[in-house]
């Protein structure tokens, strides 16, 4: 996998090993992909989800599967995930915008409706967005759910908010 | 001299699990620890743990260690800190430098006929030009200043390692506001998790897979660096140098386990990359070849902080049982619990070289002290 030396999954090879929904079912409602590609002894994800939507199963180095049917996109699971490695897309909205959500654990600047660019999984910047929602449950520990609107050909690539050491 | 009937040197997530153990079932104990507060590494981690539920996954390390120090005590460990412990002398006998203030110290010698060793490890140099420059520190060092001391040791910084230390430390000082210049990994890979170099490839930061560093500059303290491509005979790349621009360099070249005390005590050591470098041998006890004398935790090999407690909790419950505290079934119920827990850690391609690692050390005691099968 590229990633290996590069850090940057593709969605390309999350599809490829079977890690990403199918784009009907996105397009029907939230759902959690789990990036998280290599045997980590670890299970919040599986623990948290109150409809057990995430199965690792008896070996906790297993890879952590979504169960499409059951996931209702509540992102228990993104704040849950130690490796910050769970995002929630959802394409339900229309066939212009959709909308990714994504653990932030940094100070934030910004609030609801406010328009920030968006970075993909390499950092660069690809597009702008609309904050739809910032979260924080008392449950999560510290770590907000960011969840950005932005346009639907971009719901697949976005994955935080673009940075900039200026400020 | 002051005689307890065991003695713990370290208060890491092994020192302090194995002085829990041991006090619940009436084991008269002190744990000592050179800082001024117990907890070990444990008090600068901030991110959240993987595992499993039940050895507090998902909890951010400094809880993990606020409820360790918790549970310690509310079970009434008696703890000394400051003390720097030097040396064990007749196996059985502990020399402590303690700091009174700034300027005092003063030394104890306390006795104990069972001490565990539970120290943790330290981190590894890297050499390259101008590598004693200020502002070259470890990666742990780093993170002792930006996430307990509460001081930024720079604005910008270039991280040398791209395993779980060099990437978490970096990760946090981005939380606190560095600009991380990058990540340099001399191999072709990067050598920790993929969710965690993600995480800062999300943000915009770059990870150099094949590039080292050649070169520190400045004369009084880092202003930048120079990296470089490197051959498969690690021979550097010509005109493939970029110049950095930071004011701090961390090196996350990995650890190894602190053995001082252990080899001086007389504890044979045995050698294992996947363990870090030297480290005690010892049995199903966590006991080292030296009677009385136990190991626990990263002292004895790099892991976990979750491996550290269940092997602190092993050495703890062998010896309630060698002081007559616990019946040996009652012990063995205690030990056979946490070693199958530990099998459970070690499970795995990523556990697999630290699991045969660690039945190397156990067979290893068993061939040094002539034991059968
Ligand atoms: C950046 C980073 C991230 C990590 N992430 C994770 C993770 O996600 N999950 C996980 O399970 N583990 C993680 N670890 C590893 C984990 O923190 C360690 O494995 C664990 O804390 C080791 O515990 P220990 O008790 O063996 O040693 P330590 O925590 O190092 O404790 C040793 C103690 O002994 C004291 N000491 C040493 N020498 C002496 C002496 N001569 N006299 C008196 N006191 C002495 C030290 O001051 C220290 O307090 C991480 C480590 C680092 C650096
Ligand atoms: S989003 Fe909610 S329902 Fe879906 S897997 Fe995560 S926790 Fe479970
Ligand atoms: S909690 Fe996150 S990092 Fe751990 S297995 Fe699940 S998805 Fe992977």
């Amino acid at each position: 996998m590229k990633a290996d030396s590069t850090g940057i999954l593709t969605v390309e090879e999350l599809k490829e090993i079977g890690r990403y929904p199918s784009e009907e079912r996105m397009k029907q409602g939230p759902i959690a992909i789990a990036e998280c590609t290599q045997n980590i002894p670890c299970n919040p994800c599986e623990t948290s989800c109150p409809f057990h939507a995430i199965t690792i199963g008896e070996r906790i180095t297993s890879l952590p599967v979504v169960d499409p049917a059951k996931c209702v996109g509540c992102a228990t699971c993104v704040t849950a995930c130690s490796g910050q490695a769970i995002f929630i897309v959802d394409k339900s909205f229309s066939e212009e915008v959709g909308t990714v959500s994504f653990p932030y654990e940094y100070l934030v600047k910004f609030k609801k409706d406010d328009i920030v660019k968006c970075a993909n999984r390499a950092g660069e910047y690809v597009c702008d967005g609309k904050v739809k929602r910032v979260v924080l449950t008392a449950k999560a520990d510290h770590c907000y759910v960011v969840t950005l609107e932005v346009p639907i050909s971009m719901v697949d690539e976005v994955r935080s908010v673009y940075r900039t050491w200026e400020d | 001299m002051k005689e307890y009937e065991m003695i713990v040197i370290g208060g890491g997530a092994a020192g302090l699990s194995a002085a829990i153990e041991a006090k619940r079932h009436g084991v008269n104990v002190l744990l000592i620890d050179s800082n001024d507060k117990a907890g070990g590494q444990l008090v600068k981690q901030t991110h959240k743990f993987f595992g499993a539920k039940m050895h507090r996954a998902g909890t951010r390390g400094f809880n993990i260690c606020k409820e360790l120090l918790k549970e310690s005590e509310d079970l009434g460990v008696e703890v000394l800190l400051n003390g720097l412990v030097m040396g064990i002398y007749d196996g059985d006998t502990v020399a402590v430098d303690v700091k009174v203030s700034l300027t005092e110290h003063k030394l104890m010698m306390l006795k104990a006929k069972n001490i565990v060793i539970s120290t943790g490890a330290s981190e590894n140099a890297v050499r390259f030009e101008g590598w004693t420059l200020p502002g070259v520190m470890g990666a742990g060092a780093a993170q002792t200043m930006v996430n307990y001391r509460h001081v930024l040791p720079g604005k910008k910084m270039l991280m040398i390692g791209s395993g779980n230390v060099g990437l978490i430390v970096s990760y946090q000082l981005m939380q606190a506001g560095v600009e991380i210049k990058g990540i340099v990994e001399a191999l072709p890979k990067i050598t920790g998790w993929q969710v965690h170099a993600s995480k800062l490839t999300r943000e915009g930061i770059h990870i150099y897979t094949g590039y080292t560093i050649k070169k520190a500059h400045g004369t009084d303290r880092v202003t930048g660096a120079t990296i470089a491509k490197v051959n498969p005979d690690w021979s550097l790349v010509s005109g493939s140098e970029i110049e950095v621009d930071c004011d701090f360099i961390c090196i996350g070249a990995g650890l190894k386990p602190l053995t001082g005390l252990a080899h001086m005590a007389g504890c044979e050591l045995i050698y294992d990359k996947a363990l870090g470098g030297w480290a005690p041998a010892h049995n199903y006890n966590m006991e080292t070849t030296k009677k009385g004398i136990y190991v626990a935790g990263d002292a004895t090999g790099l892991e976990e902080a979750s491996t550290a407690i269940e092997e602190g909790t092993i050495a703890g419950a062998a010896i309630a049982e060698a002081t007559g505290h616990l019946s040996a079934a009652e012990a063995e119920e205690r030990k056979a619990g946490a070693w199958r827990r530990l099998a459970d850690l070690r499970d795995g391609f990523h556990g697999e070289e630290r699991l045969a690692a660690k039945n190397k050390q156990l067979a290893e005691y068993d061939r040094l002290m002539g034991v059968r099968e």
